[in-house]
């Protein structure tokens, strides 16, 4: 079986910075990989490499068994056109949300739909309809974004990717905005798309989410993938004195059982 | 002595009979002086957003040609572009030049590389996250610019915009020194036709007064009713 | 487009052009250093608490603002001398003109500077004890110089760029002697496209400074 996203050898420069340094990632069809790791680690130039938000610098990415981009000359080429397809495919959602702020909920979740997709404005408003349901916002629809609090505009966010029916989601930090109180709804949101298997790669802080919602936890750091497997082992039994160290800072602090 | 020239001049007495009689002279040097405003901003916006992407695009030569371009007629005098469209433009291309056609054609690039200016900063000002989302849903950055960037943008440009279209209403008054007849032409001809410089010019420039202070007044209403979704503008 | 251009026919005026472009210099430096300074003080009137001070320092920043300079200059060279009866010279009526009207501006400037300053600055003055005056000199005011900087240069373009306005009442500035060499000459095109690339040399170092300070200090008013 073909893995829905399959990584080897991927590289990225920003200028003289490697940022990544060689990473083999497999994500299997209907998984939830939880990237880890400090800042500066690569987490989400790596995330934003399987959607070509950063152009890799080296290596090579398949999405459900098509390689992105042309060989030539022992270097991948990219084309404008076929990335904007390949983005088509794999949703993703922000730190900061990035709503379209001039534009309703519900414009928002159909802007892809109609311009890039080509759907009509009734199947898009038909698929809008059922997405903001998914994540409860139905009632929303006419809303403005600036009339949403943070963790709803998360949820029509992810309405908005989910809207294009991507093979693959990303999430990159989408709590780490949110007020405290706010990050369970979206979280919980993010759990039941788990659950329905919808194939997720995630950059996030929440160990805990790491923790019950991942098939495969990797830890990177230095711009490589230092430790990777269940998170039963890579959070419970890490191998190396750096993953120990990053979990201990993240559990200081907890309410007694 | 000093004292009697000064008491003589504060008791000058105002006469602006003879100025209002002549009134619909000042009207169509107003008229004439809106036209060339309005027809100078429908050729220098959509120029002026045409050097802005221009400048902004990836492709060196030409946004090296419109950062000359704009930096060329941002940097030189009003006047002396005037000057130069129409006594030396027409002799180069040896065509026959107006006033009204020099004017309009001055004030058309001189406004285009201002708003051009205007066009970038309400671009860049969008955040880089809107660019990003718009990305991440396949669309090209053509579509990012006109479907995402640009609504948003032009709504916090209006008060640079607003700005900007007065200091063309004022320039305007320069396009009498190539005779023609706006109001300050006008205003030149009258009061040297009834010798009461001291009205003629007072009303003149209570009428431009008037109607900047209306044009203002109307962005700022407009930039009111857009306003709705609270974002902020860009000054 | 077979033009034959003659620059020749220009720079053998090169004094006259000189003499022009000195006088350009002055009447930039006068109504810049006047126009700025008084924009200052005009622009703390218009800041006032007080009602009588305020007021009619802004009714005198919309008056200049909302008329052309081109009309100020021209009334100030005809009009003024029928109140006063005192003789106004072309100099002193382009830099009458002139300087009103940057003074009108760089308050707005001014004010939109101290405006800019987030309300937080002056609430974390007075938190550690500090009076208006002192959280106005220590806090507020460093900050708000940095952003009217770039501004303010653009100010200072204009006024330059202004300065040909001068040519319009006879005093002789670079555009007023480019005039002459014209008419002596009948070479418009080389006279003015030589003034022209004058202002674009003079002004592009100074339009690349604005860029540099808006990019230092960000956050332009103007």
């Amino acid at each position: 079986m073909t893995n829905a996203v399959e990584i080897r050898g991927l590289r990225k420069s920003f200028s003289d910075l490697e940022v990544l340094k060689g990473i083999d990632l497999d994500v299997a069809e209907g998984e939830a990989v939880v990237l880890l790791g400090s800042s500066g680690s690569g987490k989400s130039t790596l995330l934003r490499c399987i959607n070509f938000m950063e152009e890799p610098t080296a290596g090579q990415i398949r999405l459900n068994g098509d390689l992105i981009g042309t060989e030539q000359g022992g270097r991948m080429r990219y084309h404008e056109a076929d990335l904007c397809k390949l983005r088509t495919r794999i949703g993703m959602v922000f730190q900061h949300f990035n709503l379209f702020p001039h534009m309703t909920v519900l414009e928002n979740v159909m802007e892809g739909q109609t311009i890039v997709l080509g759907r009509s404005k009734a199947e898009a408003k038909d698929k809008a309809m059922t997405q903001l349901l998914r994540v409860g916002l139905e009632m929303k629809a006419e809303e403005y974004p600036a009339r949403l609090s943070g963790g709803q505009k998360q949820r029509v966010a992810i309405a908005r990717a989910l809207a294009m029916d991507p093979e693959v989601m990303l999430f990159d930090e989408v709590t780490s905005a949110l007020d405290p109180e706010l990050v369970g709804e979206v979280l919980k949101t993010m759990l039941q798309l788990a659950e329905d298997g919808m194939t997720m790669v995630c950059v996030t802080h929440e160990i805990g989410f790491a923790y019950h919602v991942a098939n495969k936890v990797c830890f990177l750091h230095d711009g490589l993938i230092l430790e990777q497997g269940a998170p039963q082992f890579v959070l419970q039994t890490p191998e190396t004195q750096r993953v120990r160290d990053f979990l201990a800072g993240h559990s200081l602090f907890k309410l007694p059982n | 002595m000093v004292v009697e020239i000064v008491r003589e001049r504060l008791l000058y007495e105002w006469d602006f009979v003879a100025t209002l009689a002549d009134m619909d002279l000042l009207l169509l040097g107003l008229w004439n002086t809106i036209q060339v405003f309005f027809l100078a901003l429908v050729f220098g916006v959509p120029l002026g957003l045409g050097l802005a992407l221009g400048r902004m695009s990836r492709i060196l030569v030409l946004s090296q040609l419109c950062s000359f371009i704009i930096e060329f007629f941002r940097t030189t005098p009003p006047l002396v572009q005037l000057f130069w469209f129409f006594f030396a433009l027409p002799i180069l291309i040896s065509v026959q030049m107006t006033p009204f056609v020099a004017s309009v054609l001055t004030f058309s690039i001189q406004s285009s590389a201002f708003f051009a200016e205007i066009f970038r900063g309400g671009i860049n000002s969008i955040d880089k996250g809107q660019w990003e989302a718009a990305k991440a849903i396949g669309m090209t950055r053509k579509s990012s610019l006109t479907r995402i960037i640009l609504p948003q943008a032009v709504k916090r440009m209006i008060p640079a915009f607003a700005e900007r279209s007065i200091e063309l209403l004022k320039t305007t008054t320069l396009i009498s020194t190539v005779s023609y007849a706006d109001l300050m032409f006008q205003a030149n001809e009258l009061a040297s036709k009834n010798f009461r410089p001291l009205e003629v010019y007072t009303v003149v420039a209570i009428m431009y007064f008037f109607l900047i202070l209306t044009f203002s007044q109307l962005t700022i209403r407009l930039e009111y009713r857009l306003a709705k979704t609270g974002e902020g503008t860009l000054r | 487009m077979d033009y034959n251009w003659d620059f020749a026919s220009v720079f053998v005026y090169w004094n006259v052009l000189a003499m022009g472009l000195w006088a350009t210099f002055k009447l930039f430096i006068i109504c810049s250093t006047l126009g700025l300074g008084g924009g200052l003080f005009m622009g703390m009137l218009r800041y006032s608490k007080t009602r009588w001070i305020s007021y009619p320092a802004m009714l005198y920043v919309e008056v200049f603002r909302n008329t052309p300079v081109l009309v100020q200059i021209i009334w100030f060279f005809f009009a003024l001398p029928v109140v006063t009866g005192i003789e106004v010279s072309p100099m002193m009526a382009a830099v009458l003109g002139i300087t009103l009207n940057t003074i009108a501006f760089s308050a707005e400037v001014f004010r939109g500077g101290i405006q800019s300053i987030e309300r937080e600055q002056w609430e974390a003055g007075k938190a550690i004890g500090m009076s208006y005056a002192q959280s106005m000199r220590r806090v507020i005011l460093p900050q708000a110089l940095k952003r009217m900087l770039p501004p303010l240069t653009s100010r200072g373009i204009e006024v330059f760029k202004m300065s040909t306005l001068a040519s319009v009442v006879a005093y002789p500035e670079t555009l007023q002697q480019a005039k002459l060499i014209a008419s002596y000459e009948y070479n418009p095109i080389e006279a003015y496209t030589v003034v022209a690339l004058m202002f674009f040399i003079v002004l592009l170092p100074l339009v690349q400074l604005t860029y540099m300070l808006e990019r230092r200090f960000g956050k332009s008013d103007a």
